[in-house]
Order: C-alpha cells, then sequence, then structure tokens
C-alpha cells in the first residue's frame, strides 16, 4: 500500500509516500521524520504532549491521521521560532517566557504546552481578552497535563509572552 | 563573596564541628535553567527520541486478568501480520544469566522477563511484537488475542490476610514503641481515634518508561530514563551475565520520575531481551495503560489513629496504625507510621504495620513514599484533636513543638519549623480563622474553609562520587553520573561546581546523566543535591587543593610560600589570604607547570558521626483555602500557602518550583488521584489519563511557597537537606482539614470527592 501525502511541516515541504494508513501524524513526525520535540505522553488525545499546529490551530497530534491531513500545513516546536520569521537560534516570546517563569521542570510535556499556548494566543484575536485574564488562561491550557506541577509558570509565562507581544504590536 | 579553600581536612573531624561552607557567587542566584533551551525548543533529547539505524519497534501485550496462566497466543496471526519481524513470548525468549526473581542488590525487584507463562498482576507483559513499524508492532500486539488460565484475585485491602512485614520502607521496623500508649490515652482529657484510606496511586510520569536498546557483541548500549544509573547497570548486568562496565546507558534528560524510575522494571529489560533476540537496535515504549502494573504504585493504606491530649493540649500519646499491601510475590511495604516518629512531642509513640498481599504489581517508592501517605492521617487526626481540645490547629501545633526528636530524642540538626508556622500563618491570614467549621462564605455562596498542616521530610545523605578539572584556558568542569528528572540537577549542580572551582557558572561545563561518568548514586530521597552536590564540591575542592599546591611550591609564583592553608579562590584567580593582591590566574599556574588540566576526584557520604548524635529533617507549614458548593459539594482549592525551611538553597528559583510541584502532588492526592480496580478481574478500571485524575491547570489555585532561611552546619558541607517531596506532606492534610473547616464534615476516605460531602 502507498498512499501519497504532501505536508508542509515547518515551512518545507514534503511529498511522503506512506506505506501504512494507521501512521498518525505524531509518530510520522518523531518515528519517520526525526521531528522528536513533539512528545507522546499518552496516544489517546488525554495529555496534550503531542500538541502541534495543524493549519494554525492546536491539535493533538496522535488524534490525527497523517492521510487525513494530504496539503495541511503543520508547524512543530522545532520550527516555531522560524515559522514566526525569527532567524534559527532565536527563540519565541513564548519560549522564552517559559524558561523566564520556570515553567517546566522535566520539560517533557513543554513542547505541547508551548504550542498549545501559541495556539490559545492566536485564537485570542478573535477573542480579545482571552489571553489576559489568568483564569481563561488557566481553563483553555487545561488539555496539556504536566505532571511536575509548573502550571503556575505556565500560566505565568503565557500571560507574560501575550503583554510583550501587544506591547510590540506583534502576533504570536 | 569569596570561596574560601577549606584546610586539608584533619583526619579526625570533630564529630560535631560545622563543616559548612560561606555560598560563593552562583550558590543561592536563582539562575534560569540552563538546560532550558534545549527543553523549549524541542532538542532535548528524551531516551524514545532516539533512532538508530536498523532499529525495530517492540511493543508490549500485557495480561488482562491479575491471577492466572497464559493459555494460549496467536503467535501465528501476529507474526503473519506485514512488518512484523519476531514475537517473543515465553517460548523463546532469550534466557538469562539470573532468574529475574532472584533479587539481592539494593533496590532490585523482582520482575516479569517471559520466563514462565503466569500471571502475577493485570498489565503484567506477557509477549513482546518486534516489527519493522510502530504500526506493525501495535497491530501485532492486538493479534495475540491471549487465552488465560485465570484464578480469582485480590486487590483491595479487605480481599486479604494480614501480616507483619519483616521491614518497612528501607529497613526500618515495622513496630515501634517507646511509652506506654495504653497508659497516655488512660490519662488524656481529650482523645480520638479516626481510621484513614489513602487510595493506591500510579506515579505516571509524563514520559512514559522507555528503552533504545542496542547490542554490539556483549557490550549494551542503552537510551532509557533512570534515576540511578549505577543501580541500573548493574541490574542488567546481572540479568543478562555480562560486565556492568559493558553497559553504557545515555540518560540525559528525565521525563520526569517520582521515584519510579529509580529501579529497572520489565519493559526496559524485555526492550534489550528483543534487541538480542532479533539482532537489531529494539525501541520499547511503554502505552500509558501499561504503566498501571509493571512499573510500581504507591500502595493504597489503611491508617488508624489514637490520640490523647491532657486539658492544655499537650499530646500524651500517638499511637499510628498502618494496613498496606505488597504484592503477592515481593517486598515493599509503604512506611507511614515513620512520620509520627518525628513531628510532634509526646511521652507515648508507637508505630505499627501490617500488610496484606495483592495481585497487583509491587509498590515502590512513590514521591514521599511513607511521608506522603502517613502524613496525610497524622495532619488530619492532629487537627481532629485540636478540634476535641478546641483549640486552633496551629496552636496546637505550636504547642506540641518536638524540640527533640520524638521517637529518637536527638537534638535537630536545625529546626526553623516555628518560623515556617508564623510566615505562613502570616501571609495566609490565618489569624482571622474562626474555629467553628462551616461559618466562612464567600459572595457567591460557597462555603469556604482553611485548614493547615505540618510538612516534614527527612534530610538523607547517600553516596556519590564527582570529578572536577580545571583547564589551562580557564574553564572548568564538573563530571559525575547524576539524574536530572526535572528538578534541575544541570543547573544547580553547575553551581556548587562554580563555587567550588572559584568560577563562574558559565565557565563551567556540567557532564551528568551518562554511566560512563563517575557513580552519582541515585536522584531519591531528596537527596540527590545534598549528596552528589556534596561529591562536586568535594572533587571541586580537591582541584583547587591541588591547584594550589602547584602555585605555592613553585617559587615563580605571586603566591609561592603562602602555604595551601594561605589562598582562596575567586574568580579564576588564586589570591593570597594575607595579602589579596598577589594574585595568579589558573591559567597561569597551569601553563607554568607544564599543565593542560588538572582533575581531582570527590565523594560524598553520610556523617556517621553527625548522624548517630542529631536527627535531620526539612520542615515547613501548608495553609490550604477550599470553596465547596453547598448543594454539589464541588470543591476547589482557591489558595495555598507553604512556607518551608530545608537548609541552604542553591537556586530559589528551582526550589520554589519544587515546592509547587510538591503542593500540586498534595492537591491531586487531597482531591484526585484514585487507581480503581475492578474487584471480579483485578484490573486497573482507569488506566488513563482521562479517568485516572492528575490536576489540570485548572485545578491549581494561587499558590505562594516561602523559602525560609535555615543556616545548617550538621547536615552535610553545602548545608542542603532537599526539597523534591516535602512539598505534598501537609498539604495533603491541610486540604482535608480545610474541607472540614469548610463543611463540618470529616473525610477520612482520600481522595475527599463531592459524593462524599453530599
Amino acid at each position: 500500500m502507498s498512499i501519497p501525502v504532501a505536508l508542509t511541516i515547518n515551512g518545507r515541504r514534503h511529498a511522503l509516500v506512506l506505506d501504512d494508513p494507521r501512521v498518525t501524524l505524531l509518530d510520522l513526525l518523531r518515528e519517520r521524520l526525526d521531528l522528536t520535540g513533539t512528545k507522546k505522553g499518552c496516544d489517546r488525545g488525554q495529555c496534550g504532549a503531542c500538541t502541534v499546529l495543524l493549519d494554525g490551530r492546536r491539535v493533538n497530534a496522535c488524534l490525527a491521521l497523517a492521510v487525513s491531513h494530504d496539503g495541511a500545513d503543520i508547524v512543530t516546536i522545532e520550527g516555531l521560532a522560524e515559522s514566526c520569521g525569527l532567524e534559527p537560534g532565536q527563540l519565541h516570546p513564548v519560549q522564552s517566557a517559559f524558561i523566564d517563569h520556570d515553567a517546566f521542570q522535566c520539560g517533557f510535556c513543554t513542547p505541547g504546552q508551548i504550542m498549545s499556548a501559541v495556539g490559545l494566543l492566536r485564537e485570542a484575536r478573535s477573542d480579545p481578552n482571552l489571553d489576559d485574564d489568568p483564569e481563561r488562561v488557566r481553563e483553555l491550557m487545561s488539555g496539556n497535563l504536566c505532571r511536575c506541577g509548573a502550571y503556575l509558570g505556565i500560566t505565568e509565562a503565557i500571560l507574560d509572552a501575550s503583554a510583550r507581544l501587544r506591547d510590540a504590536g506583534a502576533e504570536a | 563573596m569569596p570561596d574560601t579553600i577549606p584546610t586539608a581536612l584533619p583526619a579526625a573531624l570533630p564529630a560535631l564541628a560545622p563543616g559548612h561552607v560561606r555560598h560563593g557567587s552562583s550558590i543561592g542566584q536563582p539562575l534560569t535553567r540552563r538546560d532550558g533551551a534545549l527543553k523549549v525548543t524541542g532538542a532535548a533529547r528524551f531516551a524514545a527520541d532516539n533512532h538508530p539505524p536498523g532499529m525495530l519497534h517492540a511493543v508490549m501485550a500485557v495480561a488482562s486478568i491479575a491471577h492466572g496462566r497464559v493459555q494460549s497466543l496467536d503467535i501465528a496471526a501476529a507474526r503473519a501480520h506485514p512488518g512484523v519481524v519476531e514475537v517473543m513470548t515465553s517460548s523463546n525468549a532469550p534466557k538469562l544469566a539470573r532468574h529475574p526473581d532472584q533479587t539481592g542488590q539494593p533496590f532490585t525487584y523482582k520482575l516479569d522477563l517471559l520466563q514462565d507463562d503466569r500471571v502475577r498482576y493485570a498489565n503484567q507483559p506477557i509477549a513482546v511484537v518486534i516489527a519493522e513499524t510502530l504500526e506493525a508492532a501495535t497491530e501485532g500486539a492486538l493479534l495475540l488475542r491471549p487465552t488465560y488460565a485465570a484464578e480469582p484475585s485480590s486487590t483491595s485491602l479487605d480481599q486479604a490476610e494480614r501480616f507483619v512485614p519483616d521491614t518497612v520502607g528501607v529497613g526500618s521496623p515495622p513496630n515501634e514503641t517507646s511509652g506506654d500508649v495504653a497508659a497516655g490515652l488512660a490519662d488524656a482529657d481529650s482523645r480520638i481515634e479516626a481510621t484513614y484510606d489513602t487510595a493506591p496511586q500510579y506515579h505516571n510520569a509524563m514520559e512514559p518508561h522507555a528503552v533504545v536498546a542496542r547490542w554490539d557483541g556483549d557490550r549494551l548500549f542503552l537510551d532509557t530514563p533512570s534515576q540511578g544509573l549505577s543501580m541500573a547497570q548493574a541490574r542488567i548486568a546481572g540479568l543478562f551475565g555480562i560486565d556492568a562496565a559493558d553497559i553504557h546507558i545515555e540518560s540525559p534528560f528525565l521525563g520526569g520520575g517520582f521515584g519510579s524510575k529509580g529501579a529497572v522494571w520489565a519493559p526496559q529489560v524485555l526492550g534489550i531481551m528483543a534487541a538480542r533476540l532479533v539482532g537489531r537496535p529494539v525501541k520499547l515504549v511503554t502505552r500509558r495503560e501499561q504503566m498501571f502494573g509493571p512499573v510500581g504504585h504507591r500502595a493504597p493504606t489503611r491508617q488508624t489513629l489514637r490520640l490523647g491530649a491532657d486539658r492544655d493540649g499537650h499530646l500524651t500519646a500517638v499511637d499510628h496504625h498502618t494496613l498496606t499491601a505488597s504484592s503477592t510475590f515481593d517486598d515493599f511495604f509503604e512506611p507511614s507510621g515513620r512520620v509520627s516518629h518525628t513531628l510532634y512531642e509526646t511521652p507515648n509513640l508507637r508505630t505499627t504495620h501490617e500488610a496484606v498481599r495483592l495481585d497487583t504489581g509491587t509498590p515502590f517508592f512513590m514521591r514521599a513514599p511513607g511521608e506522603a501517605s502517613g502524613s496525610a492521617a497524622l495532619e488530619s487526626a492532629v487537627d481532629e484533636l485540636a478540634e476535641a481540645c478546641g483549640m486552633d490547629p496551629l496552636a496546637f501545633r505550636i504547642a506540641n513543638y518536638a524540640e527533640q526528636e520524638p521517637k529518637s530524642g536527638k537534638p535537630f540538626t536545625s529546626k526553623k519549623l516555628r518560623d515556617c508556622y508564623a510566615r505562613g500563618a502570616e501571609r495566609f491570614g490565618w489569624a482571622s480563622r474562626p474555629l467553628q467549621p462551616r461559618t466562612l462564605r464567600d459572595e457567591a455562596g460557597l462555603l469556604v474553609g482553611w485548614g493547615m498542616g505540618t510538612a516534614s521530610f527527612p534530610a538523607l545523605m547517600m553516596q556519590a562520587t564527582a570529578r572536577a578539572t580545571l583547564h589551562a584556558d580557564g574553564t572548568g568542569l564538573i563530571e559525575l553520573g547524576a539524574h536530572d528528572m526535572g528538578q534541575g540537577a544541570w543547573t544547580a549542580f553547575a553551581q556548587i561546581g562554580a563555587d567550588g572551582l572559584g568560577l563562574d557558572a558559565a565557565a563551567v561545563e556540567l557532564r551528568i546523566g551518562n554511566s560512563a561518568l563517575p557513580n552519582a548514586g541515585m536522584a531519591g530521597g531528596s537527596a540527590h543535591t545534598a549528596t552528589a552536590g556534596s561529591a562536586i564540591h568535594d572533587a571541586a575542592t580537591a582541584a583547587i587543593r591541588a591547584l594550589a599546591d602547584l602555585a605555592t611550591g613553585d617559587e615563580r609564583s605571586a603566591l609561592f610560600g603562602a602555604g595551601n592553608q594561605g589562598v582562596v579562590a575567586r574568580d579564576g584567580r588564586l589570591h593570597r589570604k594575607d595579602d589579596e593582591q598577589r594574585s595568579e590566574r589558573y591559567a597561569d599556574i597551569l601553563a607554568r607547570a607544564g599543565r593542560a588540566s588538572l582533575s581531582a576526584d570527590g565523594k560524598a557520604a553520610p556523617n556517621a558521626a553527625n548522624q548517630a548524635q542529631y536527627a535531620a529533617h526539612a520542615h515547613g507549614a501548608v495553609f490550604a483555602e477550599v470553596k465547596i458548593h453547598p448543594t454539589l459539594g464541588q470543591i476547589r482549592v482557591t489558595r495555598l500557602v507553604g512556607a518551608f525551611a530545608a537548609g541552604a538553597i542553591i537556586n530559589p528559583r528551582l526550589v520554589t518550583s519544587q515546592y509547587y510541584g510538591g503542593m500540586i502532588w498534595g492537591v491531586s492526592f487531597a482531591l484526585h488521584e484514585h487507581a480503581l480496580h475492578d474487584p471480579r478481574t483485578g484490573r486497573v478500571m482507569n488506566a488513563n489519563f482521562a479517568e485516572y485524575r492528575v490536576p489540570v491547570n485548572a485545578d491549581i489555585p494561587d499558590m505562594e511557597a516561602i523559602l525560609v532561611e535555615e543556616d545548617d552546619p550538621y547536615v552535610n558541607a553545602l548545608g542542603v537537606k532537599g526539597v523534591g517531596e516535602i512539598g505534598i506532606t501537609g498539604t495533603v492534610g491541610a486540604i482535608a482539614n480545610a474541607v472540614w473547616h469548610a463543611t463540618g464534615i470529616r473525610v477520612r476516605r482520600l481522595p475527599i470527592t463531592l459524593e462524599r460531602l453530599l
């Protein structure tokens, strides 16, 4: 079985031929494209460690079949900064805010948290008060589990990055 | 502040001599994580992120019964699936050099490694399917369709026969008594007797247990998360009959451990066996549901406390009985009673443990093993006795403040618990708390309750080694097989090394997380920073001493004649103590000696003399506010304040995060986590993150962690006590007590869920 799938991943076009329709987007990234920044914590959409941006929206890559997303544009943690026009080696404001606010300990859920946070900030474009209300940020980040318990830092980092972006007149 | 080069130690240290070093420029700084950029960009490579050439994927099939035998597996169906390379079962699994039930080494437990067809617990591995792709291996495992000869199983404390274990925890006696508890209770003016149930819990680090295994002849290369690299090497070496030195483990980052990665478990060994069977590298990652069984858990407890107090509110007796469970085939007993040995002054103290054997995986160390469950019960019981005495719970605790460790009578190395009480209470606003329950409401009509608990955790020292190197370019290197599971070893150990070497942290390279490095012991018991940090300090001190020897013995040096004790190391230079203007760069000293580098080894171990005379514990006080819907019973923790005194703080930013994490585990223990076994099958019914509830971001309230300064001259050279586990203790009781204060209902079964309030 060979199934052609064209995906743009972190700005790069991939013309793939999959030998298996069961391959999830997560396993495609991790096991076939060596994009291992996206993590597998549960493989059933319950932990959020695999969050990526798919056509600009945050999704659990473990619940997306790769063949269902022919033509999609995907941004993973590895491509986040560059997808926003930053130079290689530079950090996205959410990434640097996560460091500043110690918004992680072990770091395993962190790529998913950050991609989810960026998705949240983009959702805030159409819901302006969403990203400066701690209660709403907590609620909207509750699909991303952190077993180390870095939630305070995560919330603070998102509020901080949001404020910094707003002050700079920039978008996430 | 400059480091002082410690003088050459006398052969016999005065037993109680303060060994404390002054803090340099890195220790105490709230540096951000040195591995931060790697972790926010996805570049930090965890075990399962590795993919050596030719690697195959392995997926375990696990038992759906809790007790019995595997009768059949449809191996042919699995083998026939495209992409499947091999099916490993008890009929073809590589034979091991040592039977996996033959333990005896420290921290080794019996493992199920396909050596026979028996099933001892649900989710026990019964086969491994190895395939070219993860998809094929996953499907192959499903196609095995096992049949079983099932036998009856017991998975609840009520279902099995009780006995007294030989030891609990790590070699502690199960029963300990001082004084006469019966007399103390008889003499009491107020007494309570209450029984508390705590639920079985599973560590559930976000990173599943994983291994990428590659054999090269009899040499073995592993990527696997480990909290104890050297112990892992020894265990694997024994199982495969190879030399531990031929096992190379990479574990630069753990995606959380919480104790569960302190031992090598069956899934990791099965991955290694699979790689040997097929002669290719293999990756095996446990599925989330497979982590409810073969990789350890916290056993349930049922604790009965009988406490008495005189009319002034002084304890006359503490009697703490624990019923817990181990597996049918191995021994690990949650030592819940131990916390009563250390917290409150009482003339009569008894702790007893009983256990049952259940058809579950073997329980294991899980963040604050014993202290978390024991503190939950003790702090609840103390609150009940305070109520019986008509006293404020904080005033009651202060009235029973232990100036010496109650069980041993030893003084504490340091104990700033009074400061913790005072600062936490002030910050929380405890003074305005009404004594009576069910008296506070918020503007929305929710019931409001305030509760508190005392936190405590032993300050342990283990054993570790480290190596420190000074390079001719003026940089330093610290090497040890230490472990970063999120607590911040990558950062804190560099800070300790930098101060020891008299260098800026930016000029010090740290190498950890690899079994080829000097043995750094284990990351457990909240002792890794204390232990490995002390080894780093010792190695760095020795390196500086050797450098000083080079300089002070060389008449071309500005330091000539100063003597080893006459110099201090600071900012990459040695300075004469008697004339700070006379100094020399490390680089110049090494260059003149014709040395490219200079290395020294260091080690750390418990100080037996100090331990014989002192009790060492970290302490804290946790204050909680809950709000509860008066008719629906919905419970939310709305505020948490913890104040902790844990000796010297290497990095306050990271330590604050550790306290938050521990307190969140306390929220989880009090309100969320509960592994439910189906009594008919023995299976865990909620083996997934939707139904095994852990806190999400929205569950976590405003929190504050206050770092109470504490100078401890005795615990170790750095004065560090450890902070990883203490946050859970105190917090669970504080929340349970706040629930009572809000509702007037004592819920003695954890987790507290809304139906118990209706």
